[in-house]
């Protein structure tokens, strides 16, 4: 489904990206682990079209397309769905004209007609349940005054409404107590098919627990330093990320791994 | 060169108001005065603070012809509401060129006691209610506001008496209709006594595809404890020019909010002065404008805090596209005597091409020790991440753009508090950043 070939890129002329290769097929969930500033985020901006993100070398393939010349909206109707770690409050767009777009504009890329006002708030009644969102959010503007726990909600309840065929979702428990990260695992969970893919970003080893990845890949410094099953981040948990340092660098010291 | 415009004014005025001296002597004093005002100053030249981002000289000295009597032109009213608010259930008036429309019954009473209609009727038949308002608000240093005075002939009249409550909104339609090119200058006067409160909508409509200029002055006085809805909706064709000023002197604990939402008009001054001259008075000034093309939209609020525990807000939010321009003034004034005020002000824009200019202008003067007084604002672009947002959803650039504008305008249309207005505007603004047609909506007369 998805094919990244040796792919760098920069972000203010920084080389953040030093050369991934990853695949991904369909019904796979694959974790992306790594300490703070590693290049997780970066790459799943690469993946949806951020422009900050500049790709300086390499190849992405999408099933069978070159991604890096879609535009992000083109990326989304094609399957492409990002769970933001932030959430971008939007004041004065009101949900449910968001969700109703952003529906229709998936579909009228599919070559279907816009659901009925009818037809579109059933479809909302019956994802609005997986993720257990409060109705009265759907009532407000896109995220304005939702705490975190309910932006990540919404995240996922909008990946419920678009069905995307590869979700990355991007340090989506970060800010999230116990029972909001059981009911976004869930939800996640529900999604699952033999037809879509995951990518789950993450820096903790908690959310793995509750969505359980078939490959799990450790990223530090801009490049995939380690690759297994999801015994590696028992394993990352366990013996923390200097454990990796110390197996790939060697010749580095306490002090230095510390940073 | 000024003074050849001045000159053609002071002859009209000699020539047409002047021989009716039918008028009682307090409006010919206030005519009298503004006409050595007016002789005396000219029209602001472009040094003029007041006047920087707004050039009127041109338009002024038009040539135009001037709508000095009402024509006995029939309106087909029903074209009118169809592209007006049509949902909104509301007592219509209509100015036709500056002159109270309905010729016939030129001062009606509503509701037993409020009165409303001609204002040239009614400084015949309550000449001691005009007496007492008549030009106490206005601007006394003002050319344009002088101009208006010394020509001033009809408008607009309202009183609400003590006490009186009027649910249903009034609504004026400002209807410019002519083959030439005209001129038109109206005089407004809404008096709210005591404990009254009304609403009132205004609509400017262009019927015709003339040029046309309109100078209009409006004096608001709300009494104590009144509360009082201003929302003037600027809809006029391209080829007009106008400039408004409102004047309103709010006492005691009074109430008065305003919205001025300006869709279309090539030229747009609006000057808003409000003194706020009784102790627990609140003000909110609303504005938003969409402009394109060439327009050209400048807001100029003086909000004077005369009196203590007082407070007041601004705010003003444009979006400008092609080579339109904006300007906007916010003028706070906190006298010595006003403490505990609060006051803010805010003006945000939103620039769509490189080859559009705003100015924004704050101005706060406090002669008061303990008050609380802010602004802000912004100039700038849409907002990258959530744009970035709107699209990883699959929503197209294009269509992200306009629900950002859209929600940018929503915080001035949610002010609206009268629902079919509120709503109606949202599908006018809505169609106006499309850049479908807003203006005269399902009008059939096609004009501008």
């Amino acid at each position: 489904m998805l094919h990244i070939k040796d792919l760098k890129a920069s972000i203010n002329g920084q080389e953040i990206l030093k050369g991934i290769t990853l695949d991904i097929k369909a019904g796979e969930v694959h974790a992306i682990m790594g300490p703070n500033g590693s290049g997780k985020s970066t790459l799943a901006s690469v993946l949806t079209g951020r422009e900050i993100a500049q790709v300086t070398h390499g190849k992405v393939t999408y099933q069978g397309e070159d991604l890096l010349e879609m535009k992000p909206e083109d990326r989304a109707c094609k399957g492409i769905f990002l769970s933001f770690q932030y959430p971008i409050e939007i004041p004065g767009v009101s949900m449910v004209n968001f969700l109703k777009t952003a529906l229709n504009e998936h579909r009228k890329f599919k070559g279907l007609q816009p659901l009925s006002a009818s037809d579109f708030l059933k479809v909302m009644r019956e994802k609005k349940a997986l993720v257990e969102i409060d109705s009265t959010l759907t009532n407000r503007a896109v995220n304005e005054g939702f705490s975190g726990g309910e932006k990540k909600k919404n995240e996922i309840f909008q990946m419920a409404l678009l069905e995307p065929t590869l979700s990355i979702l991007d340090e989506t428990d970060s800010g999230l107590d116990i029972d909001a990260l059981r009911i976004v695992a869930n939800g996640v969970n529900k999604l699952r098919t033999k037809d879509n893919a995951s990518i789950v970003i993450t820096h903790y080893q908690r959310l793995l627990d509750y969505i359980v990845p078939d490959f799990v890949h450790v990223l530090m410094d801009g490049r995939i330093v380690k690759s297994g099953t999801k015994e590696l981040a028992y394993e990352l948990e366990e013996k923390g990320y200097d454990w990796i340092k110390k197996e790939i660098y060697p010749e580095l010291n306490g002090s230095e791994l510390a940073i | 060169m000024e003074n050849v415009q001045t000159e053609t004014y002071s002859s009209l005025y000699r020539n047409s108001i002047l021989p009716d001296t039918a008028k009682p002597s307090f409006i010919l004093k206030l005519q009298k005065e503004a006409l050595d005002l007016f002789e005396k100053k000219g029209f602001p030249g472009k040094k003029d603070e007041q006047y920087k981002y707004t050039s009127l000289e041109q338009v002024f000295n038009n040539g135009y012809k001037k709508s000095l009597a009402p024509q006995p032109i029939k309106l087909d009213l029903g074209d009118i509401f169809r592209c007006d608010v049509p949902s909104l259930d509301t007592h219509i008036i209509i100015l036709l060129n500056g002159f109270y429309y309905d010729r016939a019954n030129p001062l009606k009473t509503i509701e037993e006691s409020i009165i409303i209609g001609s204002f040239a009727e009614a400084v015949k038949r309550h000449p001691e209610i005009v007496e007492k308002h008549l030009g106490k608000y206005a601007s006394k240093t003002d050319s344009y506001v002088a101009l208006n005075t010394m020509m001033m002939q009809d408008g607009i009249f309202l009183y609400v008496p003590k006490g009186k409550v009027l649910k249903k909104p009034i609504q004026i339609i400002n209807v410019l209709l002519s083959d030439e090119e005209l001129m038109v200058q109206h005089r407004n006067l809404f008096v709210l006594e005591p404990n009254s409160e009304i609403k009132v909508v205004v609509c400017d409509h262009s019927l015709s595809p003339a040029d046309f200029l309109t100078n209009s002055v409006t004096e608001v006085y709300a009494g104590e404890n009144s509360h009082f809805e201003y929302f003037k909706v600027q809809n006029e064709h391209n080829q007009s020019s106008q400039v408004s000023h409102t004047f309103i002197q709010q006492e005691k604990s009074s109430y008065v909010q305003s919205n001025a939402i300006t869709l279309h008009g090539g030229l747009v001054r609006n000057n808003l002065f409000v003194k706020l001259n009784g102790e627990g008075c609140e003000n909110h000034a609303f504005g938003l404008f969409l402009t394109d093309k060439t327009q050209h939209v400048d807001n100029f609020i003086f909000v004077e805090h005369a009196k203590p525990n007082c407070s007041s807000t601004q705010l003003f939010k444009g979006i400008l596209d092609d080579k339109s321009t904006g300007a906007f003034t916010g003028r706070i004034l906190v006298d010595r005597d006003a403490q505990k005020t609060s006051a803010y002000q805010k003006n945000s824009s939103i620039l769509l091409t490189d080859d559009v200019k705003m100015n924004s202008k704050p101005q706060l003067e406090i002669y008061a020790d303990d008050v609380k007084c802010g602004h802000g604002g912004t100039v700038g672009q849409l907002d990258e991440e959530a744009m970035f947002y709107l699209r990883t959803r699959g929503i197209g650039e294009k269509e992200a753009k306009l629900m950002l504008m859209y929600a940018f305008a929503y915080e001035i249309l949610s002010e609206i508090k009268i629902e079919p207005l509120r709503d109606r505007m949202t599908e006018l603004i809505d169609k106006r950043l499309r850049k479908e047609l807003s203006q005269c909506n399902n009008c059939t007369l096609h004009c501008g």
